[in-house]
């Protein structure tokens, strides 16, 4: 499996590594190209955003008005604070270049003059990293007014570091943005969308550290190339983040559509003691859990995922154990979305307060039935109703956690918390076949 | 006790004020190197803050309560942080923040008698396939085990 995103080459995060290895190499053919040829050609190769949404980037940058007098920006969100979610860190620390060439082809192709790179506050040393490597891009002449000279063309972008400071709300948008001008990330009312009113109000594109990434291999190699590889409806490399009760966790870098069973077993290792799997959050802890018996067949991208009955969120996969109290687990999930809140809407701030309150309860022993309806009741109400999709993300755990474990809530909630495995768990790797046998 | 930034300082925040169209957008920044200079963000610092940018005190005030980094009283000088949420719990997250704060004799976001060290129990910070984690002050500690985190909290002078 060829990796494009984190390719394995040693000390790539250096620049002189990074230019033997054709590095800015798309960015000249990039600029050879109109702005919408290249456009065109990030739409076919069917790249779409690993933020969270999948959305098409091609169709995104399309958005972008072709004619105003105001200035133009790009947006790249290096937030990466959702719980499960740890893979753009890798970029910043192993591929920073392939990084800021993706970013000047954008900036060229949707016409922005200033590029905000937004990485998360607690990240101090990949903030660095990054901020090192954006100043030396700008030494080399491939960020700033150098631009014109290296590439004998007549544009050039800026590009800066902006360090937030410890708010999971600023990953979403519009309250990045806000951050980015220096007020509370308050999510915006939406529409005007960014591509209308963004940044300072003016027209603004946003995507993910890992997107952007993409797109020089694109460029270079070609849209077809990309569109043929892994999942047709989602094409391309994925950075897939395990994470919790396996033996090997990290960042695995496979083709969309690859088998979660595969990701779980035969990179991340398996789950430690043999054990078997109660429950897998695929896509980080917004996304809806998948039981254990879920699992068998279900494909990593975002068509797949959701006819699953989950989504492929930023990729972050949580696996959970036999042993695993799912109960903890879930008031761990709430007790974050309360806490992460900016609390400009009432279903969300009052919403997510109740969500924790209520499993609180059933934690110390005093919960009932019906507060299991209670809290999908709650849950359906902030979901849908809210400025921002974090209200929805507060939600869906609760609401399918409880769904799909419906007999181990009620464990709880009358009390007996030992509970025998039931035989939802993913059992099939303890039989003494292996599973491909069985399949053939 | 009135603040002033150090020179050096002014030239730093001078800098981060030319990324950005307006003088407001730099406040982040500023607020980061306050709090360098200062320990944690008073009133002063703050009104210093809205003096220097040429911006309203409301403003840094807004963003200051709104960011869980900035802080707004003093911390130990060594701040350490764990990590409880999902991925960190499932491999022993809450074990070692029982660890640290039993070690310190502290709680949640309180700082020891001699101001050397603080604690705070942390939303997840990016480590989870390396989990379970703890940070001090800036520097992440990963792959954790409790005898790591005893010698980790030992070597801090
Ligand atoms: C609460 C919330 C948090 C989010 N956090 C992130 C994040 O940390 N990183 C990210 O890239 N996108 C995040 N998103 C999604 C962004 O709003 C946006 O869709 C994405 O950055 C677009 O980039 P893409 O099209 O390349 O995926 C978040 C969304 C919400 C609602
Ligand atoms: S949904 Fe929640 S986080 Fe989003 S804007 Fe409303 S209150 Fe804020
Ligand atoms: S859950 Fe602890 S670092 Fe992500």
């Amino acid at each position: 499996m060829e990796r494009i995103v984190l390719p394995e080459i040693e000390n790539l995060h250096d620049i002189n590594v990074y230019l033997a290895n054709n590095g800015f190499e798309a960015a000249r053919k990039a600029f050879k190209l109109s702005t919408d040829d290249i456009i065109d050609q990030v739409k076919k190769s069917g790249l779409r955003g690993r933020g969270g949404a999948a959305f098409s980037t091609g169709l995104k940058w399309s958005f972008m008005p072709k004619t105003t007098d105001k200035p133009k920006y790009l947006c790249i969100n290096g937030d990466e604070s959702e719980p499960g979610s740890f893979k753009d860190r890798q970029i910043f620390e192993y591929n920073p270049f392939q990084l800021i060439e993706g970013i000047i082809i954008a900036c060229y192709a949707i016409g922005a003059k200033t590029a905000y790179i937004y990485i998360r506050g607690e990240y101090h040393r990949w903030v660095k990293l990054m901020q090192k490597a954006v100043e030396t891009a700008y030494e080399k002449g491939f960020a700033g007014e150098k631009m014109k000279e290296t590439f004998g063309i007549d544009f050039f972008c800026d590009i800066h570091v902006h360090k937030g400071a410890g708010a999971y709300i600023c990953g979403e948008e519009s309250s990045q943005m806000n951050s980015i001008e220096g007020l509370r990330g308050y999510p915006r009312v939406k529409p005007p969308f960014p591509a209308q009113r963004g940044l300072w109000g003016c027209p603004t594109t946003i995507n993910n550290v890992e997107t952007i990434t993409n797109v020089p291999p694109i460029i270079l190699k070609g849209w077809e190339w990309f569109s043929k590889i892994g999942a047709q409806r989602h094409p391309g490399t994925i950075l897939f983040g395990i994470s919790g009760h396996v033996n090997r966790p990290g960042v695995y870098e496979v083709n969309s559509g690859t088998l979660l069973t595969e990701l779980i077993y035969d990179y991340a290792g398996g789950v430690p003691g043999q054990k078997k799997i109660k429950c897998v959050i695929p896509g980080g802890s917004s996304m809806p859990p998948l039981r254990g018996d879920q699992l068998e067949g279900v494909r990593m991208d975002a068509e797949s995922l959701k006819e699953a009955g989950s989504a492929i969120g930023t990729g972050g996969i949580m696996v959970m154990d036999e042993d695993t109290n799912l109960l903890d687990v879930l008031l761990r999930i709430s007790k974050f979305y309360h806490h992460e809140s900016c609390g400009q809407c009432t279903p969300c701030r009052e919403g997510t307060g109740w969500l924790e309150k209520t499993l609180k309860r059933i934690k110390n022993g005093q919960g009932t039935s019906q507060d299991l309806d209670l809290l999908i009741d709650v849950a359906n109400n902030i979901e849908g109703n809210t400025i921002c999709a974090l209200g929805d993300a507060a939600a869906w755990p609760v609401k399918f956690m409880i769904t799909r474990f419906r007999d181990e809530f009620e464990k709880y909630v009358n009390n007996e918390v030992s509970l025998p495995v039931a035989n939802k768990v993913h059992s099939m790797r303890n039989s003494e076949v292996p599973l491909a046998a069985v399949k053939k | 006790m009135s603040f002033k930034f150090t020179e050096e300082n002014l030239k730093r925040i001078e800098q981060s004020r030319k990324k950005y169209p307006t003088a407001l957008a730099a406040v982040m920044d500023t607020v980061y190197i306050a709090q360098e200079q200062n320990g944690y963000i008073s009133t002063e610092v703050m009104a210093e803050i809205a003096d220097v940018l040429g911006i309203d005190k409301v403003n840094v005030l807004s963003v200051v309560t709104f960011y869980t980094m900035y802080h707004t009283k003093l911390m130990g000088k060594y701040h350490v942080q764990v990590c409880t949420n999902v991925s960190c719990m499932l491999r022993g997250g809450y074990e070692i923040w029982e660890q640290v704060k039993n070690k310190f004799g502290l709680d949640n976001m309180q700082t020891s008698a001699d101001g050397k060290f603080s604690v705070e129990e942390v939303e997840c910070m990016g480590a989870c396939g390396f989990a379970p984690m703890i940070a001090v002050n800036e520097d992440f500690y990963e792959n954790l085990t409790k005898e790591k985190v005893e010698e980790i909290l030992d070597s801090l002078k």
